[in-house]
């Protein structure tokens, strides 16, 4: 139960995914745990709870946030984006469904919080932002093409220990409108399972 | 593939096509819940408090102060906690008792489970946890590991210790050329992105623990065992999991959570943190390897000598059997391996993808290819030289090896044949170059399971099978195979896994899962369909088909049987900082029939990628005077990121295993196996020098000079 507000506790107004929640929480309480265990939003995932894996990435105002190194509290009145709310009702986000498309995971784990870094990734570099791996970071230079070592830098910030980087960075590529080398989809079979 | 046919209708067959993973939009949307998602009423959050001391007793705990914290429901420690049973037999042997928490005073190493802080919240139970005060006898503790410990004993795992034929002495005096090299391997950690979480409740007289495991059968009797529970009033449920490889089997976590819910009377999830994980999730031992290879002047092998040795804990025997390998990869006159274990105060280690195979490896493959440098050979063709007819130390002939085969095949693709032998010739700017290649194998079994098979009334299957899909892409292999014994199409297949309840089978570990449940389903499903060729119709209830492989795998004759590969590997390094970059690999496998060459690929290149960050990254380092760790955590135990991992690139040979009803042998393992050598095989072929010391640091690589 939400307890009443305090000297520990206080009233938020979180908006998720374009909806408002009003919820009283512990001054100590991540948005990650907020979203986790308040909310029943678990699709962001807790890896280590201390800023290093990235399994917990959601959009923040549009730009990609550790949600566990982001105190509940101070979270009002940000737009907050998690993996529940990239896809347009039924149809998946691009990067979703290259996700699923290429095989872009394995455990599924690291896999919401590689997918809300990839959408920030494609904006990021969309709007000219160089990386490590940018040849020419002078303002004038043109924007860098997107190649696989830009993915690769750009998405370093998020683990995968089953080792599925190979298709994450294809299923980047791809979403982002690029087919890298190799990207082996000739016929792969998409249809469900029985319901 | 042929092509089925039921009644009128045609259908494709579904072994051997790319399709995406059944759960897959569950898990691009956040939908799929792991063990520590699932909600339930009343729900108490627990936080293990892990010793600080190395070694001696606990004292005293302070518990009362923690008690009367707001929200702490109670703290379960040494001298409150209900007794547990170890002496028991699981399905892995006799368990680990660093899982049967709080049972007495002893503190084997840093990070053994001393207490459970129960709380209304986590945020609660994690303060409390933090501040409880526990107080310690502490003795001097040993956790020094090296090759010339006096203790060191041999010790079985779960092949023998040791194997040797042939006067060794002699061979390697009258060998032509003599390898006599050591080398080493560190402390690595499984790491898998999912936290260990579990959450246990007592649901009208039944304990349900909702748990992120390898295998729910495998859980649900440890639990059974060491509670002394009616087995049939357990049930362990793990929809999706994590990550696992190897570590998620009976740990602190579960057993925690499942006392203090039953002394709470209300559902109680703990969940490890990352740090935690580090010592209680188990982990790879490190370890010295000694490999000495005697040859003839045309490369054939007169002498083959590994022995390796690794830790284990005070309280538990695990051995990491290096030595393993040599026993299927290459024979000689004389052949001596033997695997050696020394007791230290740190926690018991645990299997790691490809336990033994891995670390061994990288010795025996980095010999080899030292041997090929002396000897003048290509190593590829120095392997040619050495391929055995039958096993070199059980002489059983092999059910199918195509090692050959994956070299010849992946030194094509690579472009072996145009390679200078000759190293530290090639650069790219600051960059020398080389390239590296090495043998790989990991052996091929199954684990009796059961099934059960449903033709439903609307025309549709299920099938109930106690897999665990950990992220081997199980689930939907099982779809497509279930779907081809049909012959329908896996549109109309639905799997139930991951529910102890769904009966007994194997876990999801030895390469062996797939391969295991699959067996199952093909048995279940070839009954069900000849009995739906009586046309008989379904009845409302459906018709169910149950199996059991236990006779059928008892029946299988004695062979040697393994998967093989081939590894290549391209790295740059950078003489002036150290840094080592793999710039290409390329993997060629012989690993049975691939029953979804989508997630197979995937799983193949995710066990190289464990390859690099095993050449180049990983490495668990202990304070002598704590005995815990430097940097548990994912900042100070670097794996393999992003930016570290090029396009690898995998494939296979035709491999069909005749003796399976699928043809399949297993593939979550081998795909490491080989791999940290073949890097560090392009090393020396970059640099001229040898690195037998993993992982290759930047400062090794600056040290080390030009001298080997």
């Amino acid at each position: 139960m939400a307890p009443a507000p305090s000297s520990t506790n206080s009233a938020v107004t979180l908006n998720i995914n374009g909806e408002k929640h009003t919820l009283t929480v512990d001054h100590r309480t991540t948005l990650l745990d907020a979203l986790r265990e308040r909310l029943d939003l678990t699709g962001t995932k807790k890896g280590c709870d201390q800023g290093q894996c990235g399994a917990c990435t959601v959009l923040l105002d549009g730009r990609r946030a550790v949600s566990c190194l982001q105190l509940a509290v101070a979270a009002e009145g940000r737009e907050i984006t998690t993996i529940e709310g990239v896809a347009q009702g039924e149809k998946l986000h691009p990067v979703q469904q290259a996700f699923l498309d290429l095989d872009g995971y394995q455990c599924g784990y690291c896999t919401p919080g590689q997918i809300c870094s990839a959408i920030a990734v494609i904006e990021e570099h969309a709007a000219g932002w160089p990386s490590a791996a940018t040849d020419d970071v002078r303002p004038a230079a043109a924007p860098p093409p997107l190649t696989p070592e830009e993915i690769r830098e750009r998405m370093s910030g998020n683990l995968c220990r089953c080792g599925a980087y190979v298709s994450i960075v294809q299923a980047v590529a791809r979403a982002a409108g690029i087919e890298t080398e190799a990207a082996q989809t000739e016929g792969v079979e998409t249809e469900g399972a029985a319901a | 593939m042929t092509t089925a046919t039921t009644g009128t209708r045609a259908v494709k067959a579904s072994v051997g096509t790319a399709h995406t993973r059944v759960e897959g939009r569950d898990k691009v949307t956040g939908t799929a819940r792991y063990a520590g998602e699932i909600p339930f009423a009343e729900l108490a959050h627990g936080w293990l408090v892990l010793s600080t001391a190395a070694r001696g007793r606990i004292r005293s705990i302070e518990t009362a102060p923690v008690l009367a914290m707001p929200g702490v429901l109670t703290v379960l420690h040494n001298e409150n906690a209900p007794p547990l049973d170890t002496d028991y037999m699981g399905m892995l042997g006799k368990p680990d008792p660093t899982a049967a928490v709080f049972q007495h005073d002893r503190v084997p190493h840093v990070g053994w489970p001393v207490a459970l802080v129960v709380a209304e919240t986590s945020e609660q139970a994690r303060e409390a946890a933090e501040v409880l005060a526990v107080h310690y006898e502490q003795e001097p503790h040993d956790i020094a590991f090296s090759a010339d410990r006096p203790d060191a004993y041999t010790l079985d795992g779960f092949s023998p210790a040791v194997t040797e034929k042939g006067d060794l002495e002699a061979e390697l005096g009258a060998s032509a050329t003599v390898v006599d090299a050591e080398y080493t391997t560190p402390e690595e950690h499984h790491n898998p992105m999912e936290p260990h979480a579990a959450t246990a409740l007592w649901d009208g007289g039944r304990l349900e623990v909702v748990d992120s495991n390898q295998g729910t059968t495998w859980v649900a009797g440890e639990i059974a065992n060491m509670f002394s529970l009616d087995p049939g009033s357990v049930r362990v449920r793990s929809e999706h999991v994590g990550g696992g490889f190897g570590s998620k089997g009976l740990r602190a976590h579960q057993v925690a959570a499942v006392m203090a819910a039953t002394v709470l009377q209300r559902p109680v999830r703990v969940v490890m943190t990352r740090r935690q994980m580090f010592s209680l999730a188990g982990y790879r031992s490190p370890t010295t390897q000694r490999v000495r290879l005697g040859a003839d002047a045309d490369g054939r092998l007169r002498a083959l000598d590994h022995s390796s040795l690794s830790a284990t804990s005070t309280v538990h025997e695990f051995i990491e059997s290096s030595a393993g390998p040599a026993r299927t990869m290459y024979d000689a006159d004389a052949h001596h391996t033997a695997n050696r274990v020394v007791r230290l105060d740190v926690p018991t280690p645990t299997f790691m993808r490809a336990p033994g195979e891995a670390p061994g490896s990288f010795a025996l493959e980095s010999a080899f290819d030292e041997l090929a440098e002396k000897v003048g050979i290509d190593p590829i063709e120095l392997r040619v030289r050495n391929e055995p007819e039958r096993g070199p130390v059980s002489g059983l002939p092999f059910s199918s090896r195509n090692l050959i085969a994956c070299f010849r095949e992946g030194a094509r693709r690579f472009g072996w044949a145009d390679r200078d032998p000759r190293p530290g010739v090639r650069r790219d700017g600051r960059w020398l170059l080389g390239t590296g290649t090495a043998a790989a194998s990991f052996g091929a079994g199954a684990g009796p399971s059961t099934a059960a098979v449903t033709a439903e009334a609307d025309g549709t299957f299920t099938v109930r099978v106690n897999a665990a899909d950990i992220g081997t892409g199980a689930r939907t292999a099982l779809t497509l195979v279930a779907a081809d014994a049909l012959e329908t199409t896996p549109d109309q297949v639905r799997v139930r896994i991951g529910d102890s309840d769904l009966g007994p089978a194997m876990l999801a570990g030895g390469s062996m899962g797939t391969r295991s449940w699959a067996w199952a389903v093909t048995l279940a499903a070839d009954e069900l369909r000849e009995r739906l060729a009586l046309n008989t119709g379904v009845p409302p209830e459906g018709i169910t088909v149950r199996s059991d492989t236990t006779a059928a795998i008892g029946a299988l004759s004695q062979k040697e049987r393994h998967s093989f590969g081939a590894q290549f590997a391209e790295v740059a390094v950078d003489p002036a900082t150290g840094e080592v970059r793999v710039r290409r690999m390329l993997g060629m496998f012989a690993a049975g029939r691939i029953v979804n060459p989508l997630t197979a690929r995937n799983q193949f290149v995710g066990g190289m990628t464990w390859g690099i960050s095993m050449a180049l990254h990983e490495e668990a380092v202990r304070d002598r005077a704590t005995g815990g760790h430097y940097g548990a955590d994912l900042a100070g135990y670097h794996v393999a990121a992003h930016a570290d991992v090029p396009y690898i690139e995998a494939d296979w040979v035709d491999d069909v295993d005749p003796e399976d009803p699928v043809g399949i042998k297993g593939i979550g393992e081998i795909g490491i196996v080989g791999a940290a050598a073949a890097v560090a095989n392009a090393v020396w072929h970059a640099t001229g020098v040898r690195h037998r010391n993993l992982p290759i640091r930047p400062d090794r690589v600056l040290t080390a000079g030009g001298h080997a």
